[in-house]
């Protein structure tokens, strides 16, 4: 099985989403949160965080999509017209929220306008993905390798739920990492907004697992079957005990330990997905083998990739380290 | 609402408004990386106040048109999958690993470095600071060799097999990469996207010799525009030309419509076509202006090999000729334009006038666009030439096209359309405003301030005064 190429790419595929996620999701969380962060200052301090890393964060969501291209060619064939709306939306999203690092500070009279860009530009990018989410754990009608359903298919309750899990999760990231990267009165207020949130965070992502499993029969199985019935058991178990983590990281003024504990949630109902998933790429019928590429495609991408992937991960890391540190509003990244 | 328009008329307008829009920034972002490149380099060489105060003058401009690059870039990596969903199916094995590349080695690359480039002077120390910017500036070449091999692999597809679900698949990742008009293609555009850096420096500075003529900054600019100038145009106009003969053997139907050439000539003797009216439907050329036998020597360099016309392809395989032919023309006038301004600025440099000559400066700054001009030009005729094909003679574009709703094409088109007007519009409007600035007035040198170790925080700065702080100061 490790060595079948294209589970291994759906591995990798699968790290580039949960590393987009993970990353940018505390920049569109920011985005989020930026109606309440307080004042003025505080908001251009809280883009400034993110402003060094931001294009970085990003790109782990061009290498899903075109990774996606490469290697599962069908599936990107398959599930981009059947999300168009959704993907039409994320990118304009993306658009306004991206120009506005620079914009708001070329700019005073459009100021307000490029900050309420970023602001409204990350919920858009936020409420697409969640809802892009939900639409793909539904399943897509697929016939004749080609989407077969309809233009709305994928607007239904269960992913407005997951839009609005997403989207909470995302708020929460935002909050955990301005409590890491700001202090004085930015950071008090970060912290008090990451309360409810992690509260919300929590009980949503409770209520779509319980939904996941209803909305399709093949989820029970794949849950309660043997040997996933170990992983549903503990997984909740272990949510939990990152949800104390982050209960306490928040309480003790311990904001490693909170930012990484939200991480840590995200990264268990990620798994969580993939359980549900396994061996489809796109549910309800389309498998990663039949999806996947020649092994020739699978082969000369991955040759790179095992060289590059720990390459790009230790330069970011770097560029993280370059930019440690509590910021501080004179610092002024733009 | 249909718009009485085909989903597939409107998936062609979409992507064609937004590569279009996509290609005017990197265009600029691949030359101006190189150009900051060398400004650090000279400044950390020479220790001229004059370069620092011009990487950061340029720095602030490349942060703006990047942004919008990376922005408009993204569209376009999910254009493929939402608009072209067919063709990505068929051609992702064989361009997919492609521009896998593409996000692996280039992408991340600039992205990665970008942060320490624009801001981390005073935190990594002026070496790796300049490493940083040599990286950004690798980054953007990367990402021009791999895309350019997908889009030249679609022109002059080799090293491919087809399976049995129809899709094309790679047999040979050299022949693949390295496919027969690809060195052209990269050599040609990399050429042009310094041209259209140097063209529009060389605009900013002659602006500012016209207003300021003591500018150290401006004549500093314009003299190092006006020697790429000089140097590159003639580089370019070979290369063109040797790209012109790679796609005779290879598309000898573009060909045919940039040239204008319905008849075919079995003896040569071909004559170049300046101007005319090209007519598709009558397969001739009205009111043209010809020059006997230099079309030969220009397309074959001899004048006896047979050359093959539009008329004598099938009428279902002719691009339409009308734009390629326009296109093609002021391209190449662009061309000689830029020739001229560099030899002219040659002839005011032998003779001492360089930052004097004020006709000199008055024609640098309407050039300032001409890169961008022929930049898109030359893309519509390459793409345009390549009708009715995606994939050159494999996959026609009508059979490429995902199964969408004309509806939801229109609106999407729509919505491209009026966010980038007025994203990029006002983001133009930013970046010719710091440029209508000059250099002194964005920078102040003066400002130099003490420096703080490594993580902890840099001099303040406010919008208005970006920060410039260095450990030398
Ligand atoms: C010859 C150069 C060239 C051409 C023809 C294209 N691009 Fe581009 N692209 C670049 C040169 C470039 C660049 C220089 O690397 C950019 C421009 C500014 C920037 O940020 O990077 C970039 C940015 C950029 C990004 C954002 C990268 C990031 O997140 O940092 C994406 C996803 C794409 N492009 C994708 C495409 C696609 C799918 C294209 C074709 C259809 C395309 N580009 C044509
Ligand atoms: C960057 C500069 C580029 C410009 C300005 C450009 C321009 C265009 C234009 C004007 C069209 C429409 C042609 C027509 O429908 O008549 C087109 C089509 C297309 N081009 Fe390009 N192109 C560029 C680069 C690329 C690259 C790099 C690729 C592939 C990697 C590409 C792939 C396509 C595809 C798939 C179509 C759609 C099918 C079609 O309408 O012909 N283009 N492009
Ligand atoms: C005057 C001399 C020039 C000649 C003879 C020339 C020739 C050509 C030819 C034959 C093509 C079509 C390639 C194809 O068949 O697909 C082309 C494309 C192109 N040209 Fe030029 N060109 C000239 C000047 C320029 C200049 C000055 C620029 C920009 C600054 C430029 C930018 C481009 C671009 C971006 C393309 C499309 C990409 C490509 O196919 O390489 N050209 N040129």
């Amino acid at each position: 099985m490790i060595t079948d190429l294209a589970t291994i790419w759906a591995a990798l595929i699968a790290f580039a989403v949960l590393a987009y996620v993970c990353l940018d999701g505390f920049d569109l969380g920011i985005g989020i949160l930026f109606p309440f962060l307080g004042t003025r200052a505080d908001r251009h301090l809280a883009m400034n965080t993110i402003a060094p890393v931001w294009d970085g964060n990003e790109t782990w969501l061009v290498l899903g999509g075109g990774g996606l291209f490469a290697v599962f060619p069908l599936a990107y064939a398959v599930v981009m017209p059947a999300l168009y709306p959704l993907i039409i939306m994320m990118l304009l999203g993306l658009i306004f929220r991206g120009v506005a690092f620079e914009f708001v500070h070329r700019t005073r009279r459009m100021q307000a306008f490029w900050e309420w860009g970023f602001a409204i530009g990350s919920m858009l990018a936020a409420l697409a993905q969640g809802l892009a989410l939900g639409g793909l754990v539904q399943g897509i009608t697929v016939a004749n390798r080609s989407f077969a359903g309809g233009t709305w298919d994928w607007l239904t309750p269960f992913s407005v739920l997951t839009a609005v899990a997403l989207m909470t999760g995302y708020a929460l990231l935002g909050a955990t990492w301005l409590n890491l990267r700001t202090e004085g009165m930015p950071q008090l207020n970060a912290r008090a907004i990451a309360r409810p949130l992690a509260v919300g965070f929590v009980a949503l992502i409770g209520a779509v697992s319980l939904a996941t499993v209803f909305v399709r029969p093949e989820y029970m199985d794949r849950w309660f079957g043997w040997p996933a019935i170990l992983y549903s058991l503990t997984v909740p178990l272990l949510v939990l005990a990152a949800a104390w983590a982050l209960w306490t990281g928040l309480r003790d003024d311990l904001a490693g330990r909170a930012f990484l504990a939200t991480l840590a949630i995200f990264a268990l109902s990620f798994a969580g997905l993939g359980i549900s998933f396994f061996p489809n790429i796109v549910p309800p019928g389309l498998t990663i083998a039949e999806a996947a590429a020649p092994d020739t495609s699978l082969k000369f991408l991955l040759v790179g990739a095992s060289v590059l992937i720990p390459l790009i991960l230790s330069y970011t890391a770097y560029s993280y380290w370059v930019f440690r540190g509590k910021v501080r509003p004179e610092d002024g990244y733009h | 609402m249909d718009f009485g328009i085909s989903a597939l008329a409107l998936a062609r307008a979409q992507f064609g408004f937004t590569i279009s829009a996509h290609i005017i920034f990197p265009a600029f972002t691949i030359g101006l990386a190189s150009y900051l490149m060398v400004l650090n380099a000279l400044w950390l060489w020479r220790r001229e106040p004059v370069y620092l105060r011009l990487f950061d003058y340029w720095k602030t401009i490349f942060a703006v048109v990047f942004g919008m690059g990376v922005v408009s870039g993204i569209v376009m990596s999910y254009q493929f999958g939402t608009n072209w969903a067919v063709f990505s199916d068929k051609a992702g094995p064989v361009i997919g690993p492609l521009m896998g590349y593409e996000v692996l080695s280039a992408f991340f690359l600039e992205a990665g470095f970008l942060g320490i480039m624009l801001f981390g002077r005073e935190r990594v120390g002026p070496g790796l600071h300049m490493a940083a910017t040599a990286i950004v500036a690798l980054g953007t070449l990367f990402s021009a060799f791999w895309i350019l091999s997908v889009n030249s692999w679609m022109q002059t597809p080799a090293g491919y097999g087809i399976n049995a679900a129809g899709q094309y698949i790679p047999l040979d990742w050299w022949a693949i990469i390295f496919n027969p008009s690809f060195p052209y293609r990269l050599v040609h555009m990399v050429l042009a996207a310094y041209l259209t850096t140097a063209f529009v420096v060389g605009a900013v500075g002659a602006w500012h010799l016209l207003r300021t003529p003591q500018s150290e900054g401006a004549k500093v600019m314009f003299s190092m525009a006006m020697w790429m100038a000089l140097i590159v145009t003639p580089i370019q106009i070979v290369a063109g030309d040797a790209h012109g003969l790679n796609t005779l053997e290879h598309q000898p139907a573009k060909i045919a419509a940039m040239e204008g050439h319905y008849e075919s000539y079995p003896n040569g003797r071909v004559p170049l076509t300046l101007f005319g009216l090209p007519d598709d439907k009558n397969g001739r050329v009205n009111y043209a202006v010809e020059i006997p036998l230099l079309g030969s020597l220009i397309l074959t360099h001899n004048l006896t090999t047979p050359l093959k016309g539009l008329n004598d392809f099938p009428a279902e395989d002719r691009p339409p000729a009308a734009v390629i032919f326009w296109t093609f023309r002021i391209m190449v006038a662009m061309g000689f334009a830029m020739l001229g301004v560099g030899l002219w600025s040659a002839f005011a440099r032998w003779k001492g006038w360089l930052y004097e000559a004020k006709w000199l400066h008055r024609a640098a700054f309407v050039m300032g666009p001409s890169g961008f001009l022929a930049v898109l030009c030359g893309w519509i005729t390459t793409e345009v030439g390549r009708q009715p094909y995606t994939i050159y003679g494999l996959l026609r574009t009508a059979d490429s096209v995902s199964p969408l709703q004309a509806a939801s094409v229109g609106t999407s088109l729509v919505a491209f359309v009026i966010v980038y007007f007025f994203v990029f519009g006002s983001g133009t409007f930013y970046v010719l405003r710091l440029m209508g600035k000059r250099p002194k007035d964005a920078v102040q040198v003066e400002e130099i301030g003490p420096t703080r170790s490594a993580g902890t925080t840099p001099v303040a700065s406010t919008p208005k005064r970006p920060a410039l702080v260095h450990k030398e100061s």
